[in-house]
């Protein structure tokens, strides 16, 4: 902010008819509220007011209403707290966190590193990689769903399974062994894995050649210089990686969705916090009150990882 | 000799780069050539015993059934679909497009305090407010309609984010070079920065565009009418239900990303860069 911006005479403006203001260079106040404004009103209308709301009708009896009357006060928390199936959610999350996290990041760390010392056709397999991300995952659900995981003998992975002898296994309706968590891991992480994949490959051509020079000139070798030279240069991207592959799992929704559920019904032993909350807010009941606890409840936790991870792994160096 | 040794492996390890790259590449792609299948089978090719690499023979007809069947608003969806993306899509550039370039260059006393507000939202992650949000736009009286399809998904601070971050690089001299010209910022946005930004500007755009195409919890959530359908949706909806006409359930996929993956092929360029120059890697 320039000191020139702070001297502006407020008051003497105010006079001035607004076609004057705005054709005056100097009016910022006025520049700023045209610019920033529509945005800033339709954050808080579609936004801040639903946030507010949610958290106001978390402490009240609200069953098919929103404008409700009976107070409950912290009773919606705790009942949430005390529903085993709310908590089993969280701990389904917990879980697909577990596989989905790690894998992720490997796999679109291993294809930028591929990709990036690839001399032929690198834009070919960059595109081809990247490409899954503009699949929804309603198509992806459709086709692993009902082509690659389909539990009859001949969806495509029983296929390739029955060439060495292996009976066909119903991916999506078993529970011991929990198949169908393989089925969604590998869906979301063909959608996700060339985005995170872009975001290496940035981080990569950041990293000055002269430290790979040295390293060469210290007779380094591949799995050196990747411990001591590209891994490191990559934390802050890692970090962000991370962090955006934490967020986006706590959101998980459309794949458990569309591959788990059946003409109205869904297996209640894979169901993600966001799947739970729709069923509470907007199932048979339509019980705002419990459903604004449970978002309450679940935005709290992701912000709490958020903030922790970026304590812990830095995140925040960034300028301003 | 070491040299002819060392070039001997690096050659090794160049092809298995190339091999692993490859295989992983079939994979990428197999997805997208088993929606082409499926789309154009019959269903009995789809549930033949042993599995089959082709279609015996190519039903190009599933197009125009899938058009004609009563049963399924894929026209309906798919016009939804467009508008609703469209209008998004222009909609966060220019309200985030300026949004960005005033929080970056406008002087006012309390930008920061405004960005900072913008900022906040991005830790609530968005499909967790659906229920919130569900409660507002119902009682505005917006469920089944274009509007509340629409409106809700103007207002996304990380695009506002992007732009200010691009923003604050935009070469100074070229506004200032303007400004002289005794155009206000108004002027100079408009004449100036944007013309220079159309990259950036693509980028964001196809970035909201294909957000919106796919977006699928709210659209789950506020259009429960058959009317108001987007294509998700109505994919959906087959997708859950008992009985399914598998041919027609996987060309109307296809035709659901058709417009995405040209959009790709075209764009890809300037998404890279916007990814590359959004500061997310930084």
């Amino acid at each position: 902010m320039t000191a020139q911006g702070l001297q502006q005479p407020a008051l003497a403006t105010g006079r001035a008819s607004l076609g004057r203001r705005l054709r005056g260079r100097y009016d910022r106040n006025l520049w700023f509220g045209i610019f920033v404004g529509p945005f800033v009103l339709g954050l808080i209308v579609f936004v801040y007011v639903p946030i507010i709301w949610s958290v106001v009708l978390s402490f009240f009896d609200a069953h098919n209403t929103v404008t409700p009357t009976k107070f409950v006060g912290l009773g919606n928390y705790l009942d949430m707290i005390r529903d085993g199936a709310f908590r089993s959610s969280l701990l389904t999350f917990i879980l697909f966190a577990l596989f989905i996290v790690p894998t992720t990041f490997v796999v679109s760390l291993g294809l930028a590193l591929l990709v990036n010392r690839a001399r032929f056709a690198r834009t070919f397999f960059r595109s081809v990689y990247f490409l899954p991300t503009a699949c929804s995952y309603v198509v992806a659900s459709l086709v692993w769903k009902l082509s690659i995981f389909s539990g009859v003998r001949f969806g495509l992975m029983n296929t390739v399974l029955s060439w060495f002898g292996v009976e066909p296994i119903a991916w999506l309706s078993v529970t011991q062994p929990p198949w169908y968590w393989l089925v969604i891991v590998t869906a979301r992480m063909w959608l996700q894995a060339g985005f995170y994949m872009i975001l290496f490959l940035a981080g990569l051509q950041r990293i000055s050649p002269t430290l790979y020079e040295a390293a060469a000139i210290d007779g380094a070798s591949g799995p050196r210089v990747l411990r001591f030279i590209t891994l490191p240069q990559l934390r802050a991207t890692s970090t962000a990686v991370l962090l955006l592959l934490l967020i986006n799992a706590f959101q998980a929704f459309d794949e458990f969705y569309n591959l788990l559920s059946s003409s109205g019904s869904y297996p209640p032993y894979a169901r993600p916090p966001l799947v739970y909350l729709y069923y509470a807010a907007l199932g048979q009941g339509q019980d705002f009150g419990h459903g604004s606890a449970g978002a309450v409840i679940l935005t709290l936790l992701i912000a709490v990882i958020a903030l922790s991870q970026n304590r812990i792994l830095g995140l925040g160096r960034r300028e301003d | 000799m070491a040299n002819i040794q060392r070039s001997g492996a690096y050659k090794t390890g160049s092809v298995l780069r190339y091999v692993v790259l490859g295989v992983g590449a079939v994979f990428f792609l197999l997805p997208f050539y088993l929606v082409l299948r499926n789309g154009l089978s019959t269903e009995a090719d789809i549930t033949s015993p042993t599995w089959k690499l082709f279609p015996s023979s190519l039903q190009w007809h599933n197009i125009t059934d899938l058009f004609k069947d009563p049963a399924v608003p894929m026209a309906r969806s798919l016009l939804n679909s467009l508008v609703i993306a469209v209008v998004q899509t222009v909609g966060v550039l220019v309200i985030s497009g300026l949004a960005g370039y005033g929080l970056a260059r406008i002087p006012f006393r309390y930008a920061n305090a405004v960005f900072y507000f913008i900022v906040a939202t991005l830790l609530i992650p968005a499909a967790v407010t659906f229920v919130p949000s569900f409660v507002l736009v119902s009682s505005l009286g917006w469920v089944s309609t274009l509007r509340g399809l629409i409106i809700p998904g103007l207002f996304q601070a990380f695009a506002t984010f992007l732009f200010r971050q691009y923003f604050l690089n935009f070469p100074r001299e070229l506004e200032e070079a303007a400004q002289l010209d005794g155009t206000a910022y108004w002027g100079t946005f408009w004449r100036i920065v944007v013309p220079n930004s159309t990259g950036f500007i693509a980028a964001i755009g196809t970035i909201t565009f294909i957000g919106s195409w796919n977006a699928f919890l709210w659209p789950l959530v506020i259009a429960p009418d058959q009317n108001s359908w987007t294509v998700q949706i109505a994919l959906s909806t087959f997708l859950t239900a008992q009985t399914i006409d598998l041919p027609q359930l996987f060309i109307a996929a296809g035709i659901a990303i058709l417009p995405l993956v040209i959009m790709f092929v075209f764009l890809q360029r300037w998404i890279v860069e916007g990814v590359e120059r959004s500061g997310i890697s930084e």
